[in-house]
């Protein structure tokens, strides 16, 4: 069907919004409310455009297009009801935006600036509601919430979660926790999904730069620095590069320079996590232990089931995650080797994820009176960091991490994307079930940004059932068809993010699903390009168990790489 | 504290009821309880099985639900068109300034509470409240602080006895 948009005939296909159709014909249009992929809500009133026969502007994001319809973007009405729509906004809004967290990436201030808002033209009153800091992972200022409701829908149709919602009406409405609790008693799981959908400072991520930075000036502290796989792919949309560009060798050079006195690669330590978790399935399967196993890498999936599916809990792999695994090494082996005083160590890690930082607090990760890491920032913060001391990627050469916990294999590396633990997993299992190496080791059919993805593998005599899930919505559909009976999957992986690591909640704010799939291709290039793709091929592995561990699932393991589960508690779970 | 909530035989009405039941479920809990209690909403969410946060995002919308057990002494304060002509504002105002606490609200020795209705069907006698039922006309913001004055007086001696 054809309509006319601003004077010019433009093709449409039944069933289209107005917003998608404008959108590829290059038209801008503001929304702060829309979520790609997602059913329209309608709410900021933002995106409205005239249409002929139309008594009142429609809202484009939920106006369905038809055939002969005449379309006006530009008009005055148009641009004078937006710009009000803004005015609007900022009235109750703080004047604060020179010290929020959220810039230079807030969306409202963006706009406030496109449509040329200069003063304050509806002074009214400034709401005051407390800030709640309560949770290890996400800071939540009410004053400055717009309630575009994108949060509470992606903590409800993404995560099924569902911590948060409107409360009160009218203009007392905000959003909060059930009976007004703070987040860090609620069924949140950390995910800081809701910060990545905020168009404004209403949700940000409990900043940990400052004890970072302190310890890099104590020149008595050793402090060590470990990334996560999916970091050195994110990394350089913050500074303006292409996304998906790997700054693998420059960071670990940046690193350096800002004084961190060992750089180590928590890909490395997704290698050690598959050798356990491998002979865990494949023990498993060998003494008909529980089935399937659910991967445990992922902190807000582990408090989701422990919130709201206690009694599946023997489905989860007993390992660490990669983070904890290597934070433990650093601490217990790693300091011995080194002479260096464990308590002395100031360990960091850089993840693209904010329920690491409530991971890193569990009571469990650590031992002796230190926790095995000592804190957790996000890419985002990284990137601020490496911005306050004055260091540029693009003037540095790259460098190699250091031993023994910096080399890995590109099975490791793929733990960043959904699927990439399953992928390393088969190519583990495979070859110490059947001492032979699985196929041309890749697996098609559990990589993409797809929210589930099954796959059939054959494992010698064995026909193996494999799921790879992200988004924790997808994950309880899983878990609600396994209660139910189904008995055909042996090994499920779950992410708490959709599409992974790559799209966590402490990643680059990117608002659309391209570049998320950028990061994803760089580390599919990683693995086509480079010749140690399997974690039991890593020497540094080998060599680890040689040393110290002994075996996978041995004792040293069992204290160091392995942990518990138990039933949590929240005030909004009966 | 307080007594047990009655919400079990409330939801054994509703045996197979889902989401849209949530309202006159939580009427039938305000009814037997007085009140709706984090206990029973928990249970409620879990029954309809819908987060416990959208119950209470839909309670808070409406006036109607109350979230602390009323008070010995319930006050009705009208605020109706005639009511308010008549300066039912200053009267709220003042009830909750000599109370201590907002509209909605209980008193912390559980004594009194308030509660604004919409419109009390008695506009001959605006602007006008209700206690425990009996009604009070043409108040005034100090009619209304020497009525309370009065019952906590009273209040006072029956405890001292």
């Amino acid at each position: 069907m054809k309509l006319t948009v601003n004077g010019k005939t433009v093709e449409a296909q039944a069933g289209e919004t107005l917003l998608t159709v404008l959108r590829r014909e290059g038209i801008h249009v503001p929304t702060l409310c829309h979520m790609e992929g997602m059913l329209p809500s309608g709410a900021c009133r933002l995106c409205v455009v005239e249409v002929e026969g139309q008594a009142n502007l429609v809202t484009s994001c939920s106006f369905p297009a038809a055939d002969g319809m005449k379309v006006t973007t530009n008009s005055p009405r148009v641009i004078n009801a937006r710009k009000t729509v803004i005015e609007l906004l900022l009235g109750t809004h703080p004047d604060d935006c020179l010290y929020c967290a959220k810039q230079p990436t807030c969306e409202l201030s963006k706009l406030s600036a496109d449509y040329g808002v200069r003063t304050r033209r509806f002074p009214a009153e400034k709401k005051k509601k407390p800030l709640d800091i309560s949770s290890p992972s996400i800071s939540r200022d009410p004053d400055k919430c717009i309630l575009c409701g994108k949060c509470v829908r992606v903590c409800e149709e993404v995560q099924s979660v569902a911590c948060i919602d409107f409360v009160r009406r009218g203009s007392e409405s905000f959003i909060g926790c059930a009976f007004d609790s703070s987040l860090n008693v609620s069924s949140c799981i950390n995910c800081g999904q809701c910060i990545n959908v905020c168009p404004t400072g209403a949700l940000t991520e409990k900043s940990d730069l400052e004890p970072v930075m302190d310890a890099l000036a104590d020149q008595d502290r050793f402090v060590v620095v470990q990334h996560a796989p999916s970091i050195s792919v994110s990394l350089a949309e913050e500074f303006g590069l292409p996304a998906g560009t790997d700054v693998n060798g420059v960071m670990t050079a940046a690193m350096r320079k800002m004084g961190f006195k060992a750089v180590f690669d928590t890909s490395f330590s997704a290698d050690l996590t598959i050798m356990e978790e491998a002979s865990e399935l494949a023990h498993r399967v060998k003494n008909g232990g529980v089935l399937p196993m659910f991967t445990s890498c992922s902190p807000g999936w582990i408090k989701f089931i422990e919130t709201f599916y206690p009694d599946m809990l023997p489905h989860l792999s007993t390992c660490k995650s990669p983070q904890q695994m290597l934070g433990a090494l650093v601490k217990a082996h790693y300091a011995k080797k080194k002479g260096i005083n464990p308590g002395k160590i100031f360990s960091v890690s850089v993840m693209p994820c904010t329920a690491k930082k409530f991971e890193v607090t569990r009571p469990e990760m650590g031992r002796g009176g230190y926790a095995d890491i000592d804190a957790v920032v996000t890419t985002r913060e990284f990137a601020q960091l490496l911005r306050i001391y004055g260091i540029d990627l693009r003037t540095l050469q790259p460098e190699e991490p250091d031993l023994p916990f910096g080399d890995r294999s590109t099975a490791g590396k793929l733990f960043g994307a959904s699927g990439g633990v399953m992928e390393a997993a088969l190519r583990t299992a495979h070859f110490l079930l059947t001492g032979k190496e699985l196929g041309n080791l890749k697996v098609e059919a559990v990589r993409g940004q797809a929210g589930v993805k099954e796959a059939k593998v054959k494992i010698g005599a064995l026909e193996v059932g494999v799921a790879a899930v992200s988004g924790l919505g997808n994950a309880r559909k899983l878990l609600e068809e396994i209660r139910d009976g189904r008995k055909d999957l042996h090994f499920i992986e779950v992410m708490t993010c959709p599409g992974g690591c790559i799209n966590g909640g402490g990643q680059p704010i990117a608002r659309n699903k391209a570049a998320v799939m950028e990061r994803m291709r760089a580390l599919y290039n990683i693995d086509a390009s480079e010749k140690i793709r399997t974690s039991h091929a890593n020497k540094a592995v080998q060599q680890l168990y040689a040393d110290f561990l002994g075996k996978p699932l041995g004792e040293k393991s069992h204290h160091l790489l392995h942990t518990k589960y138990a039933r949590r508690k929240a005030a909004d779970v009966a | 504290m307080s007594a047990p909530s009655k919400v079990d035989e409330v939801l054994e009405n509703y045996s197979f009821a889902r989401r849209d039941k949530l309202i006159p479920i939580l009427q039938d809990v305000q009814a037997a309880d007085g009140y709706i209690s984090k206990p029973a909403a928990l249970k409620v969410a879990k029954h309809l099985g819908i987060p416990a946060s959208k119950v209470y995002g839909v309670a808070t919308f409406y006036n109607q639900f109350r979230f602390k057990p009323v008070g010995k002494y319930h006050i009705l304060i009208c605020r109706g068109t005639a009511c308010h002509v008549k300066g039912s504002a200053g009267v709220l105002k003042m009830c909750e300034e000599v109370l201590g606490i907002k509209a909605g609200d209980t008193t912390r020795d559980r004594l009194f509470s308030i509660e604004v209705v919409a419109c009390i069907g008695a506009c001959g006698l605006a602007p006008v409240i209700s206690v425990n039922g009996e009604f009070h006309a043409k108040l005034t913001p100090d009619k209304l602080r020497r009525l309370v004055d009065d019952i906590r007086k009273a209040e006072a001696s029956n405890g001292s006895k």
